[in-house]
């Protein structure tokens, strides 16, 4: 089943790129198909998932290149199973939003789904190698996708974005083969790897290793220091790229480090896990102060994403720590960087959408252009500021169930940088505060007063993704009860020391 | 002694000789029957290749000189597969040539020279393999008679292959003093023996890399490679960036693979080769605006990764087949992308290329896939080439040369953009006509070599185990 979740859209790509007599309407039906199939396949996984069961569930393995024991493994923990129902979800969200395709609809839908294909395969893979290739393959997608149909220095954003974030990719992969060259005969195989712990006890090697691992998957996160490709390539992104770049990217970074180096190598990982910690503090508060400083809202939006990348990254970091008699605390974090990854991708992926429909109307992301539009646009106000508090952490939606569990994670284990990055939420409901009374409130002003507000397919994508913010936040225990048994099975393989 | 042994080789020699024979007999306008000829023997050889590889176990030939094994199969299939996709590349290309009946038989004698050079388990067959890959070579960058860049090309790749010649005959010559043997099985037993013999082999190895390195296109006898790439005929030019490289890069392998590590340190040299190599060839590449001239390089830095293999022959498994695969998916990629500079009629400045993916979808996705396939993006030939590299090198415990050849792999990315972004984000200028385009046949070789750039990727799986098992004779 699982294969059919993966394939399914890469074969609505297939269609669209021969289908050159389509129409829009045509080309914009089969994608939603396409890229619908696999919510409602996940849901089924949902609904055939047992969260007392065995760790990876719905396994599907075909031999790839049996020599070096790389496979087509795909297979789902409660981790995986969530990002890639949220990325699904995202995915349709991001196809349902009209935006100017320049004509050349049926290619970018035709890269959506590739995307699509590779980011939920990415979060089934069971497959070292797998993972590699794929994480490889959404540069590929997200280099045409905002090179194609992005906003004036488009090219150079995406050249950026590619070379920056192969480099990454690239680091890994050295990583990984070195991991990989410690099992004997060779696998690539995840499960394997968990279970064997490979380079435990190997000193320098380990260490270099999970360096190597760790830095390609912070470039793709990403930290600071090594996100400066981000913001080009939001500002330049059509709106649903960036989505799904924010939103389904992002977290492949996050996800790898919980399931590679959390999951495979904890040993090592607790050493490692203060400086983590420090790095995801500085994301945190340089993220939290840097967007306050914009003037672009999606420049704005996209720093924002590297302060809430930090939460997630510091939860990991609180799970991979060591300290004796924490596991409650620990568990708890991790489950929380789990939900603030689910969080994020559909509160910064709307906002994100919500911009797309700023452009659309008058092509300027500048705020100082703007104010006043709460008379005229009211749905438009009503979502973004929904939308709004939710990323700044408001008690009953998503967000805030994640940054509790996280800093509650984080106050058991590292108190000091948890009372430093609680600086960072109080920036972020600053930043956001002010941009939601410089867009919407006060008298009608600036140059796009007269915006109209959001159609109807615009709303309707927005509240089907913003009830699910609020669904998560009055109601988490749907979501909870599949991520907590996998936080808890990473956990026992890295006991605190 | 088995004749059978050759019978690729065999066959590529003897089509050589009946496509001279039917190009000076048939008349002019039945000279397009050399061309059926060569493909023709090309698919034979082939076909023998396959043969032998399923059908005879790892062993020396011809008294001991020559190698029936996994990577002389691999380097016979990736030959006759290079010469059969130039072949059809050129049909259109050479139609109005007065020649074009002789150069089916002088890519075949090419083709022959290069496997002599890859399954050689004799210095002296080593040296002929070279001459015969060196002498051909001359003649397809000048076959264009009247275009002074080809001669000025032919005339700077004699010059450089005429020096490095006679520097690989001074080496083999020096190794045969050393060991009293041009037989590398009995060479091995022999230095295995010998102990103080330090500087004369190190003067055998500086002069074996140098000589070979020619051909292979690799630091400091690379020189020839950007020009011939610019200035042969198009469909030529792919495959002299190509067929050469994977014999010699075979046979210098195949020559380290007998060198005692501890007497002499051939295996840093080699590395720091390698790791030169890709380096200056990618820095080379960055700014070119001319597309042939950039692949040129870009060969070049692509021969510093095939050394990365010859670095760690012999310490690990994975070696010889890493040497192999890396090979082929170089060759298909590479010959695609020359392919489509011969369909789309030589057009070579990059700024030709704006806005190609509108008027030329498939010659556009074809150049991007395999300039895609040469940076390593999966699941492209490239890519489980350079994966395989990679494991082999920090297997052998060259992990520093594998993070060379990552930053490499990242700057190499930076041109190879500079190619594909104008031709899907750039438009075609509102004056320029819609890129004219060659004929059908030159098509299929485009086809045909894309298609295996993308097989060579995902289905490694049978490749690389029916290699994994193979070694790396004598």
């Amino acid at each position: 089943m699982l294969n059919a979740v993966v394939l399914v859209p890469l074969l609505g790509a297939g269609l669209l790129l021969a289908g050159r007599s389509w129409s829009e309407r045509t080309s914009r039906w089969l994608a939603l198909l396409a890229g619908a199939v696999p919510v409602v396949l996940l849901a089924v996984a949902w609904w055939r998932f047992d969260p007392g069961g065995p760790r990876f569930q719905l396994v599907e393995d075909v031999d790839w290149i049996p020599s070096i024991g790389a496979g087509w493994r795909l297979g789902v923990d409660g981790i995986a199973l969530a990002l890639a129902s949220m990325s699904a979800v995202l995915f349709v969200a991001a196809l349902a939003y009209p935006v100017d395709l320049r004509g050349r609809h049926r290619q970018y839908r035709a890269w959506m789904l590739f995307l699509e294909t590779v980011s939920l395969g990415l979060f089934l893979s069971l497959d070292l190698l797998l993972f590699y290739v794929l994480f490889d393959l959404s540069l590929v997608g997200m280099y045409f996708l905002i090179g194609r149909w992005g906003h004036s220095d488009a090219g150079s954003a995406a050249l950026t974005f590619f070379l920056y974030t192969l480099a990454g990719s690239l680091v890994m992969l050295l990583g990984f083969l070195s991991l990989v060259l410690a099992t004997d005969p060779l696998t690539f195989d995840m499960r394997e790897l968990i279970a064997r712990q490979p380079l435990t006890g190997e000193g320098t090697r380990a260490m270099l290793t999970l360096g190597a691992i760790l830095f390609g998957l912070a470039v793709k996160t990403p930290l600071v220091p090594v996100h400066t490709w981000l913001p080009p390539a939001h500002v330049e992104a059509p709106g649903p790229g960036s989505t799904i770049l924010a939103g389904v990217l992002l977290k492949m970074g996050v996800f790898g480090m919980i399931r590679i180096p959390l999951s495979m190598m904890g040993d090592s990982f607790r050493s490692a896990a203060p400086v983590l910690a420090g790095v995801a503090l500085v994301s945190i508060l340089y993220g939290s102060l840097v967007a306050l400083a914009q003037t672009d809202l999606k420049r704005r939006i996209a720093y924002t994403s590297v302060n809430h990348m930090g939460y997630t990254v510091l939860g990991i970091a609180v799970a991979g720590a060591a300290s004796s008699g924490e596991d409650a605390a620990r568990r708890l974090a991790l489950t929380g960087a789990t939900v603030e990854m689910m969080a994020h991708g559909l509160i910064t992926g709307s906002l994100f959408l919500i911009a797309g429909s700023f452009w659309s109307r008058t092509g300027d992301y500048d705020l100082g252009h703007y104010g006043g539009l709460a008379g005229r646009a009211r749905s438009l106000t009503a979502l973004t500021v929904v939308a709004a508090f939710a990323s700044l952490g408001l008690p009953g939606l998503a967000g805030f169930v994640a940054e509790l569990q996280i800093f509650v994670g984080a106050f058991a284990v590292y108190p000091v940088v948890a009372g430093l990055g609680l600086v960072g939420l109080l920036i972020t409901a600053a930043l956001f505060l002010q941009m939601i009374q410089r867009l919407f409130f006060g008298e009608p002003a600036g140059q796009h007063a007269d915006m109209a507000d959001l159609g109807p397919r615009e709303v309707a994508t927005l509240v089907v993704l913003l009830a699910l913010v609020v669904l998560i936040g009055v109601w988490p225990a749907w979501l909870l009860d599949v991520i907590e048994p996998a936080s808890r099975a990473v956990l026992q393989l890295t006991p605190g020391a | 002694m088995d004749i059978g042994h050759v019978a690729p080789e065999l066959t590529l020699a003897v089509g050589g000789i009946v496509c001279v024979l039917a190009a000076s007999f048939a008349p002019s306008s039945r000279q397009w029957i050399t061309s059926v000829l060569g493909v023709g023997a090309s698919a034979v050889a082939g076909g023998f290749a396959v043969a032998l590889a399923v059908g005879t176990r790892p062993q020396l030939g011809f008294e001991g000189s020559w190698s029936v094994d996994g990577v002389t199969h691999g380097a016979e299939l990736i030959v006759c597969a290079a010469t059969a996709v130039t072949l059809l590349a050129s049909v259109e290309w050479f139609a109005t040539d007065p020649r074009r009946g002789e150069l089916p038989g002088v890519v075949l004698f090419a083709a022959t020279g290069a496997l002599l050079l890859a399954g050689a388990a004799d210095t002296m067959e080593i040296v002929i393999g070279m001459l015969l890959t060196s002498v051909t070579g001359y003649t397809l960058t000048a076959y264009h008679r009247g275009s002074p860049a080809g001669m000025e090309a032919a005339m700077k790749y004699f010059l450089v292959g005429a020096l490095t010649n006679a520097v690989l005959l001074v080496g083999v010559v020096l190794l045969f003093a050393v060991t009293g043997t041009t037989r590398l099985a009995e060479m091995a037993d022999r230095l295995e023996a010998a102990d103080a013999i330090g500087p004369a082999l190190i003067a055998v190895v500086v002069c074996l890399i140098l000589g070979l390195g020619f051909e292979i296109g690799s630091v400091p006898a690379h020189v020839w490679l950007p020009d011939v790439a610019q200035a042969a005929p198009a469909p030529l030019a792919g495959f002299l960036t190509v067929v050469p490289k994977v014999g010699a890069t075979v046979a210098l392998a195949r020559v380290g693979g007998v060198l005692p590590d501890d007497a002499v340190a051939w295996r840093p040299l080699v590395a720091v080769v390698a790791a030169v190599t890709m380096t200056l060839g990618n820095l080379g590449a960055l700014w070119q605006d001319d597309l042939r001239r950039l692949l040129g390089w870009s060969s070049v830095s692509q021969a510093g990764y095939a050394l990365m293999a010859v670095t760690v022959v012999g310490t690990g498994r994975l070696a010889p087949a890493a040497l192999v695969v890396f090979l082929a998916g170089y060759a298909a990629a590479n010959l695609a992308a020359f392919a489509v500079v011969t369909e789309l009629r030589g057009r070579t400045r990059l700024d030709g290329y704006d806005g190609l993916a509108a008027d030329h979808p498939w010659l556009a996705a074809a150049l991007a896939v395999s300039l895609l396939s040469l940076v390593g993006i999966p699941p492209l030939g490239g890519f489980v080439g350079k994966l395989t590299l990679f494991t082999a090198v920090i297997d052998g415990g060259y992990s520093w040369l594998a993070a060379v050849a990552v930053a490499n792999t990242v700057i190499s990315l930076l041109y190879y953009l500079r190619v594909i972004g104008p031709m899907y984000l750039g438009e075609r200028g509102a004056a320029a006509a819609p890129a004219a385009v060659l004929g059908q046949t030159a098509a299929v070789a485009v086809g045909i070599a894309t298609l295996a750039v993308v097989a060579l990727g995902i289905g490694a799986g049978p490749l690389l185990d029916a290699l994994s098992a193979s070694r790396l004779l004598p």
